[in-house]
């Protein structure tokens, strides 16, 4: 297949092929990509652009690979999340908290892919902490979806958290980028944005460097423009790693050769309970769709329950902030931070340094979460959260005993108006109803663009699979992928002055 | 269950961030909202639920007692607001 002529259009696999017949210099596909990003700055993707290293890191991949040396991901130009910490690249995790932060050491993901020989364009805009669902709770203001509904010129969220990853790689600034995901914020940003989204198992890849939000559920992952790039950044990012106590030793299976093996015999669950009153009708035609792909591609169509669904969200809302409010409390304006200028004592040097350092969003879960594990509450609360914990991962247990992966719809709705749910969290809190069950039981899902909603924006559906069965999940997004052959992309509007 | 203002004060204090009265009087209403929402799992049944406590069935992995890794004494005072060698300078606590 003859490529394009603008490197920033080549998938990730594209790039690398590329590059190995030496058909294009790494520096040639940095130097295009720092271009890119230059000219999107209006899509506010990046906090932390890196242009120069960019540029040395391409020197150097050009010259291993004119000594034959060429690594897996060698001279590829990757976006990561503002969530990673670089080894002396400001890493602020969306928070003025962490505005002028610049971590002494490398998070053992991103090691990885700089291992693998990738290159860092910067780092990705993000909701402040990782705490949101369409970007705008970011210290550095929202990213900006590169995709409009048709016939408006309005600014619509990428989702989130990792918005700017997905914006990035929506509007072709990145090759591919990284997010994490503790409810859905891999999977919903990439459905927004028509991207491809996969939250591998919880341990599949390490945590370690990583800034924490809710440790029991937060996992690295990559955002990509095709299902093969993602089973290739897979690749690269999992590890076992000592330095991560949940990360699991287990074998990193080859996920690029499995891909396109087919769904033939595979049993795809269809659970009822993700038919939730009041979704546009769009998304459960695009899910009947769905199914129907995979059955005229050979696969088994079964219905299945997950009867604690409903209770998902509620839980992950008092989970999710418990263990925010306790990993938050690191962040006291004496070892590294923001620190205020306003403090007579001590207790006031804590109170003040967090009050100014910490967004709206961030006090909220903070305070909620101080609330449910406070004396008195934490049975009611936190407790019982843990034990519907355990109901729902029954519920795929359960449901796993009749099929091999699930199909479900990514997201309730397209993206939506900046400023549009900001008032009301609860709503907001609604968009990671279909993704934030896989976080509570650990389990691996992807998002895939699927098609396109009555407003031209994309819409994607989401495949979840069994612990550590990321092979099955990629090979069945796949299919998904090949049957929507969704081309649409969004109009370069970024791109006029 | 619902918070008042006094209860959102002291949640305040047990979580060390400052807050004036307007912003009590937000979080009261937020707060609010929020744990009216999650009172919804009143209604599961959890008789003779464990609480989960790991994620994925995995052992804890152990290793030997003994000393692998530091000596970056330097590294960790480099994003100190404030500092003197290797010390955190802190507001006056002792009289």
């Amino acid at each position: 297949m003859a490529l394009p002529s603008d490197p920033t259009r080549f998938t990730l696999a594209e790039a690398r092929d590329a590059i190995r017949r030496k058909a294009i210099s790494a520096r040639e596909l940095a130097a295009s990509h720092v271009e890119a990003i230059t000219v999107g700055r209006r899509l506010n993707a990046f906090i932390t652009e890196t242009p120069d290293h960019a540029l040395s890191a391409a020197d150097a991949s050009d010259d291993r690979i004119a000594r034959g040396e060429a690594r897996a991901l060698e001279g590829l130009p990757l976006a990561i999340k503002d969530l990673f910490c670089t080894k002396g690249v400001r890493t602020t995790a969306g928070s003025r908290f962490l505005e002028n932060f610049i971590p002494t050491y490398e998070s053992t993901v991103t090691r990885n892919l700089w291992n693998a020989g990738a290159v860092l364009l910067g780092k990705t805009n993000l909701d402040e902490f990782a705490m949101g669902s369409s970007n705008e709770s970011s210290y550095f203001g929202p990213a900006i979806n590169p995709w409009r509904a048709r016939g408006s010129n309005n600014d619509l969220v990428p989702g989130g958290s990792s918005g700017g990853s997905a914006a990035s790689v929506a509007a072709h600034l990145a090759l591919a980028a990284t997010g994490t995901d503790t409810g859905g914020s891999i999977r919903q940003p990439a459905a927004m944005t028509g991207t491809v989204g996969l939250k591998p198992t919880y341990g599949r890849c390490s945590r370690w460097g990583i800034v924490a939000y809710a440790s029991s559920l937060d996992q690295a992952g990559p955002m990509t423009r095709t299902v093969k790039d993602a089973a290739i950044l897979l690749n690269a990012m999992a590890s076992y790693d000592a330095m991560d106590s949940t990360s699991v030793d287990v074998p990193v299976p080859d996920y690029e050769a499995g891909l396109e093996a087919g769904v033939k015999g595979l049993r795809v669950g269809i659970p009822k309970e993700y038919r939730v009153d009041g979704a546009p009708r769009e998304i459960d035609a695009l899910w009947a769709k769905g199914a129907e792909w995979l059955k005229s591609q050979g696969a088994d169509i079964v219905e299945v329950s997950l009867p604690h669904t409903k209770h998902a969200l509620a839980a992950y809302y008092i989970v999710a902030p418990a263990e925010a409010s306790s990993n938050l409390a690191r962040y006291d304006g004496l070892r590294y931070g923001r620190r205020t200028e306003h403090a007579g004592d001590l207790l006031e040097l804590y109170e003040r340094s967090r009050a100014e350092g910490f967004g709206r969003e961030v006090l909220r879960r903070i305070m909620i979460g101080t609330y449910v594990l406070s004396a008195g509450y934490y049975d009611a609360y936190y407790l019982r959260a843990q034990k519907v914990r355990t109901l729902i991962a029954r519920d795929f247990a359960q449901a796993f005993t009749q099929c091999d992966v699930l199909l479900a719809p990514a997201t309730p709705c397209a993206a939506f108006g900046l400023g549009e749910k900001t008032a009301d969290p609860v709503s907001m809190y609604l968009n990671d109803v279909f993704t934030v069950p896989l976080n509570l039981a650990g389990l691996p899902g992807i998002s895939v663009p699927a098609g396109l909603s009555g407003d031209g924006l994309p819409l994607g559906l989401q495949i979840i699979g069994k612990a550590f069965d990321e092979a099955t999940v990629l090979k069945a997004g796949r299919a998904i992928e090949v049957a929507a052959d969704f081309t649409a992309k969004p109009q370069a509007w970024w791109r006029t002055p | 269950m619902s918070v008042d203002k006094d209860t959102v004060r002291r949640i305040a204090k047990l979580a060390r961030v400052a807050m004036d009265d307007a912003q009590v009087a937000e979080m009261e209403a937020e707060l609010n909202a929020v744990l009216a929402w999650v009172e919804q799992l009143s209604v599961v049944d959890c008789e003779n639920v464990p609480p989960m406590t790991s994620v994925v069935e995995q052992r804890l992995t152990t290793r030997e007692d003994a000393v692998t890794d530091g000596g970056y004494a330097d590294d960790l005072m480099k994003n100190a607001p404030q500092s003197e060698g290797h010390f955190f300078v802190v507001p006056k606590v002792v009289e």
